[in-house]
Order: structure tokens, then sequence, then C-alpha cells
């Protein structure tokens, strides 16, 4: 399954004045891979991704998603892929049911496609007792697990994750990646940024961005290998440390 | 004691965020308090730092009360809470000088207090806070916590959302200031910091799971964990489910934490189950227990 570039980035560049945010990135994302994408706190991952998920224009370079390119079709990106974040995830005064019908709404799903998905949504997450809850009134942990499913509610090839398990805890975490492991095994790639470096060795490859660079990318276990590091945060530290 | 909290709870309408939590921090001490999201920990930092009423229990800080003698408190202790809280619109120096003034002193006299911090901030003074990185944001509120010299140190998850670099330095900080003799108080949703207390709190839903140092929680875990690996992550962990004889089956790095039911476990068994359903490459490795494989038991 795993045959096709799903992401191509050429030169990839994003400039704000004479700041270079993002500087010449390349890469490629295979279909139904999980891709980890780190980096330190501004090492340019959040504009990286912003012009991936088309809201943020490059400088320069080329860059294809979901067979869409960046420049000229970024509405066409928008409706081909799911995105979630911490920052922005679900309406805390709208129930969980409501947020379901709202985001199917808009992902233009038809009122029966959006039930049919509600009711598997339901009967896979067992929210049968929580569907009329306010989302504000809901654990982080499922909230960012209600939030994912509905990233996925229009089958998206590829799903954007920013940091998707920051403050959550141990068991609801491991419980979110293997919700990640099933939708990659289903075929949709999955392309997620994080600071927990065990969660780095769940990916299929990991890409490390240094001040703006692509510094590292390959599978964990070669990335171990070649930086000589028992474990993915050892890695991590021996490249970024190296940054200004 | 430089910390006591004796049977504290507190609810939001019909949320117990706390619920009868009591533990003490001895002075000098690097104390963790190490729970997820909503586990009522910034609540605790808030009793403590006489911000907010608890509905029962006592609290002494640094000696004093928290509800009678709250002003003495707060000339005592340094928080830097969780959300960054300085003057976006002031800059680096102003708003160190601010926070200098209202304990009457001024950043000169304390200076080698902050010194290791500050200086890596300082070629910026002239900016504004607003316009600051996440990890010069952080050593920023960490220096205007500090200015005052205070006993007691309390630190809101300093490090959620920073990256593993930048928590390891944050990391080194902290035993450098427990060495000048002030006591730390710290949160965090990392297990992996928790190893680097004196002593930890596990806590989640408002509640006290266990309190020790990191070695103790760790011995006192009640099972042998096996690092258990196989070519497809995925299909691993479904087989190790639906083993009859699994007790907890955790993806852990790149190993999925395997225990077994069985006091006389023998993981040949194991091996051949997963060769009959058709895994490669499969390791079965006894390994060391971490504060996460505990809190997730307590936690169950």
């Amino acid at each position: 399954m795993k045959n096709y570039n799903v992401i191509e980035v050429e030169n990839l560049t994003k400039k704000f004045g004479d700041f270079t945010a993002v500087n010449s990135i390349s890469f490629e994302v295979k279909k139904g891979e999980i891709f980890g994408f780190l980096g330190a706190n501004g090492a340019g991952k959040t504009t990286a991704m912003k012009m991936l998920i088309g809201i943020a224009k490059p400088t320069s370079g080329k860059a294809q998603v979901a067979g869409f390119d960046v420049f000229t079709h970024p509405e066409d990106i928008k409706k081909n892929i799911g995105y979630m974040s911490q920052k922005f995830a679900l309406y805390d005064d709208l129930t969980v049911k409501e947020n379901i019908t709202f985001f199917g709404g808009i992902y233009g799903l038809s009122r029966a496609k959006i039930k049919e998905k509600r009711c598997e949504l339901v009967e896979e997450l067992g929210l049968g007792d929580i569907v009329n809850e306010l989302v504000g009134s809901l654990p982080l942990g499922w909230k960012q697990k209600i939030s994912f499913s509905i990233a996925l509610l229009h089958s998206p090839t590829i799903v954007f994750l920013d940091e998707p398990t920051g403050g959550v805890d141990p068991i609801t975490r491991r419980q979110f990646w293997e919700m990640i492991y099933k939708s990659a095994n289903n075929g949709t790639t999955i392309f997620v940024t994080t600071h927990y470096m065990d969660e780095a060795e769940y990916c299929d490859r990991v890409s490390i961005m240094v001040d703006g660079k692509i510094e590292a990318l390959d599978t964990p276990k070669n990335l171990k290998e070649k930086y000589n590091a028992d474990n993915m945060n050892d890695v991590f530290l021996k490249l970024a440390r190296n940054s200004s | 004691m430089s910390i006591s909290l004796q049977h504290i709870s507190k609810s939001f309408k019909t949320v117990n965020a706390v619920n009868d939590v009591s533990f003490e921090v001895k002075e000098g001490e690097l104390f963790g308090l190490i729970g997820p999201d909503g586990a009522g920990k910034t609540t605790i930092f808030r009793i403590l730092t006489t911000l907010l009423f608890a509905d029962k229990g006592t609290v002494t800080v640094a000696g004093f009360d928290v509800v009678d003698d709250y002003k003495e408190i707060r000339n005592h202790v340094g928080y830097m809470p969780g959300k960054f809280s300085l003057y976006q619109d002031l800059t680096v120096e102003e708003n160190l000088d601010f926070f200098a003034t209202i304990f009457g002193t001024t950043i000169e006299e304390n200076y080698e207090l902050i010194k290791d911090i500050y200086v890596q901030i300082e070629p910026f003074k002239n900016r504004r806070a607003g316009a600051l990185s996440g990890g010069m944001k952080q050593k920023l509120a960490l220096s205007c916590a500090l200015i005052h010299k205070p006993k007691v140190l309390f630190l809101d998850e300093p490090t959620t959302g920073v990256d593993p670099v930048s928590r390891k330095e944050f990391w080194e900080m902290l035993k450098r200031l427990q060495q000048k003799g002030i006591t730390i108080l710290v949160s965090t949703p990392y297990m992996d910091e928790a190893e680097l207390c004196d002593r930890i709190a596990l806590i989640q839903h408002g509640k006290i799971l266990q309190i020790d140092t990191p070695q103790e929680i760790i011995k006192h875990y009640p099972k042998k964990i096996f690092d258990v690996k196989a070519d497809n992550m995925y299909r691993l962990l479904e087989s190790l489910k639906s083993y009859e004889h699994h007790y907890s089956v955790y993806p852990f790095g790149e190993f999925v934490h395997y225990t077994d039911k069985r006091e006389d476990f023998n993981p040949q068994e194991l091996q051949q189950y997963l060769e009959a359903k058709n895994h490669q490459n499969i390791k079965i490795e006894i390994t060391k227990t971490t504060i996460e494989d505990t809190f997730m038991e307590l936690a169950k």
C-alpha cells in the first residue's frame, strides 16, 4: 500500500522580512506512513506545517500535498486533509454530538453520512454516555480522542496532528497512539509533531528540524545507529544542542 | 517543614478538584507533583500561593498559615504560573525591574541569584516580553519569580510544551537553585522529569496516588516488566492484548511494555504464541520499571 507519495516537498522556504523561518526543506511522505516532524521550539515546525496545510504561502520552493500544489490549490488541500492541534480542537460550549454534526457539515458531508459517521464514532470510542455532554466538561484526554476522530470524519488522505498529546495522562496518551496506528493501518497518512521522544519511536520515519532546516530524516532505528544513541531523546539532544 | 498540607479539599461547583490531599515538603527539597492535565495540580499551587481558599484542611508555607499570614507568605515565595503572566508590553528589563520594585528590592541586590538564568536573556533586555520565544519567556518568568530571593519557589508546569533540549537545561537550572537553599515545588506532566526530583507525589483526579522518592516508588511496582518488539507494532499490540495471560500492554518507545498475570511467567511461551501469530523478528527481554509504568498501574 505504501507505494506512492502523498506529500512531496522540495526546497520549501518561508521568510519573514530578513528572518528565514523555514530554510529550503525537502522531504517526501508515503501513503499510510506515520511521519514524525520534530524540532526544538522555534525551529520552524509550525511555519512549515502551516504551509503544508494551505494556510501560509511559501516564499519559494515546491510542495504538493494530497496531490495538490500548495501555491495554486490551497483550498483543495484543506478539503483533503484533517487537522488537529491542542490549541484549536473542538467547541467547548457545544455537545459532543453537536461538534460532530458541525464539523461534518463544514466538510460537506450529507446528513445521512454525518449520522452514519457519528454512530460509528460513538460505538468505537464508547461515547454512549457522553454524547450529549458539553465538550468543555470533558477531561483533556477525551477531548483529544474525539478531536482526532473528528479530524478523520471526511476520510482525509492525510491527517496533521500538532502536539496532540501534550499534558495528556500516560494511559490516554497510549490509547491515542493506538488510534493513530489503527488509522495508519487503514491507509491514512499521519503527520505528527510531539515533544515526547518516546512517541518519536512510534513513527515510521522521523525528521528533526534545527534552525529552519531538516538536519536528520530517517527511521528511528537508523537515526539511533547513526548518532550512536540509546533512544530518540539522545538523538534529539545531540542534534538540537548544537543549534544556536 | 517548608510546606505542609493537611487534608486539603477544594470543589468548584460539581467538580472535586482536590480531594483530601496531604503532603509535606522539607526545607531545601526539590519536590515534584506529577500528574496529567486536570489532576488538580494548579488548584494546589493556587492554594499554596494564597490565591485561593481551600474548602477544608490547613496549609502552612515557610512556617506561615496561608489564611492568617497570607501577606507574609507572598513576601517569601516565588510563583511561576503555568500560563505566561508577565507584562507583554514591558521590555525584559522593565518586567524584572517591576517585580524587584514591588518586592522592595533591586535587580542589583539579588543579581547573583538570577545571574545564571538572566545572562541568557540579557542580550534581549530591551525587547518586549511579548516578542520573546517560548524558551526565553520561561527564563524571564523564572528570573522574575526569583528576584526577591524567595525561600520557596513554586513552578506550575514550567516545561509543558517545551522541547527536550530546553527541558533538560531548565532542570539543570533548578538543581543549581536548589543548591542555593531554595525549596522547590514543581509540577509536570512529563513522567521522565519525576526521576530528577528528591521526592514526588503522583496525583490524578484530585487524589494523591503515592508519595515517596522516585527510587522507592519504582521499587514498589508489583510486577516484572518485559520489553516486547516485533516488526509490525500495531499487530503486535493486538496480539498481545488478545493473549489470555496478559496483565498490561502499553506501547513504550520502540518496545511494548508487557506484564503477565502469572507469577511463573515464561517468556518462551509468549515467544511461541507470537510466532504462531506470524510475527517477525520477535524480541522479548526483561526491562527496568519507570515512573510512568508505576503511574499507569496506580491510575488504572
